[in-house]
């Protein structure tokens, strides 16, 4: 073979070699490695916490373990934190980010995200004995709110006129005001409402209604359809048969809304 | 950085402010003619001929002078539904401050009525007057007013603690204030009004406060 040859055989391989890498998707290379690497919060409850005997526990870390057993593979989790959660994943550090992740265009346009997986939403909560489906049924109630949290804003908003709305400076007066009976309902994150009722309190905050959706989801690199899809598909099959439900109950203490 | 002072943010929410002068002069007025009246019997009750009466006086009193008037507030208000009794905020407001304005009255009182000479309680029983009489007639005009300042100055206290009640959503002036600045995050102007709100209260309290002791122990020319 001439020169010529020789060297266009060797130009067209250099440039084919790298385009045959770069078409093995994320998912290709994570099965071939046999490893799932998932960025998780540790300091976090009920979404990732370290527990007692120092391995990290919590709705994000389950989740992760969901995902890695559908694959196939075994999980890595990468404790982070708010603020190195997205540089880990678009420098490769991890495959995926699970930690309470809110998506907003910001984000957007660094990362994907997939389908939601976790509620994370502002609702109105009380007894079961008080029968309230939505904002019309708060007349005649006395709700309890944080001044000046997202709550009170869009409560305000969305209320019957009638309705007492009681302000208390902090979240320790609103959750005092609901547990010792001084207002019927309690607006407030599910978070919180969660962590009230893992104390076993007199009066349960059930949830009523959502006031704000902003759920979370899990965070990938762009460009990695085949993968999104794979985890979307996952989540889905979780929520069909009942696993993500479990791991709610388990760690919010609630089930999940109808509709994520 | 130049801070823009814009004190007509407020006046959108000169309601709310109205609101709570109204609701702070109310609970002021009530917490201090009940507060006084309380401290008047508590008085008596210390000087009562029965020690276990006068120790139970006693015993409330320093529990009341000796704790924060939040926590008495919030045990009122947040722990007593615990036993069975919830109040509304106003009415848990106005009982913090009148158990609180009873107990700093009662020692208040009784160090006017100590002052009176024995000679004069003396003088009342050799004219075979009783506890009672001697008490109403002879003891508590003069006790009320030789520490009438003192007792002005406590009434006033009360009055700017009421600005506690608004950790249990009282809507009084400070509600007002801390929910305006919540909503136009403007903190200079609205505390601002909020302190020359409570400092003309303060001033037209001491003075209505001043007029009826002057009405009530009037000085009478000797005779």
């Amino acid at each position: 073979m001439n020169k010529f040859l020789k060297s266009t055989i060797a130009a067209i391989a250099m440039i084919a070699a790298p385009l045959a890498g770069a078409s093995a998707g994320a998912l290709d290379t994570i099965k071939e490695a046999g490893v799932l690497k998932v960025a998780v919060p540790q300091d976090f409850p009920p979404f990732g916490t370290v527990g007692a005997d120092m391995q990290p526990k919590g709705y994000d870390i389950d989740m992760a373990a969901l995902i890695a057993d559908d694959l196939g593979v075994k999980l890595e989790l990468v404790p982070v934190a708010s603020s190195n959660r997205i540089p880990y994943l678009t420098t490769g550090k991890v495959d995926l980010v699970i930690s309470s992740l809110g998506k907003n265009p910001d984000r957007e346009k660094v990362i994907d995200f997939t389908d939601p997986y976790a509620p994370f939403y502002n609702g109105v909560f009380g007894p079961a004995d008080i029968a309230v489906k939505g904002a019309e049924d708060l007349a005649g109630h006395s709700v309890g709110v944080t001044r000046g949290a997202i709550e009170d804003l869009e409560l305000t908003k969305i209320a019957p006129a009638d309705l007492e709305i009681k302000r208390y400076e902090d979240n320790n007066g609103t959750i005092s005001a609901f547990l010792s009976g001084q207002v019927d309902l309690i607006a407030t994150g599910n978070v919180t409402a969660a962590a009230i009722i893992e104390r076993n309190p007199p009066r349960k905050p059930e949830p009523k209604f959502l006031i704000k959706n902003s759920p979370c989801y899990v965070g990938l690199n762009k460009e990695e359809d085949a993968f999104k899809a794979k985890v979307n598909e996952i989540i889905a099959a979780s929520i069909a048969d009942g696993r993500l439900n479990a791991i709610a109950e388990k760690w919010l203490g609630i089930p999940l809304p109808e509709k994520l | 950085m130049a801070y823009k002072f814009d004190f007509g943010a407020i006046v959108p929410h000169w309601e709310l402010l109205l609101d709570g002068v109204v609701l702070t002069t109310e609970l002021t007025v009530i917490g201090a003619i009940v507060g006084v009246s309380l401290g008047t019997l508590g008085a008596w009750a210390r000087a009562s001929r029965a020690p276990v009466i006068s120790q139970i006086v006693g015993i409330y009193v320093e529990l009341i002078r000796n704790t924060p008037f939040l926590v008495q507030l919030f045990f009122i208000f947040f722990g007593l539904p615990a036993l069975g009794v919830k109040l509304s905020e106003f009415q848990a407001a106005v009982l913090a401050m009148i158990v609180n304005l009873g107990a700093y009255s009662t020692e208040i009182i009784r160090a006017g009525i100590l002052a009176i000479p024995k000679g004069q309680v003396e003088a009342a029983q050799s004219l075979a007057m009783n506890r009672v009489q001697i008490f109403r007639y002879v003891v508590i005009r003069p006790a009320l007013k030789k520490i009438w300042p003192a007792l002005s100055s406590q009434i006033v206290i009360v009055m700017l603690g009421s600005s506690v009640c608004s950790q249990i959503a009282a809507e009084e002036l400070t509600f007002a204030a801390n929910y305006i600045q919540a909503v136009n995050f403007r903190a200079f102007e609205v505390y601002f009004v909020a302190t020359a709100l409570y400092l003309a209260m303060s001033v037209l309290l001491r003075w209505v406060l001043k007029i009826f002791g002057n009405f009530l122990f009037e000085r009478r020319s000797h005779v």
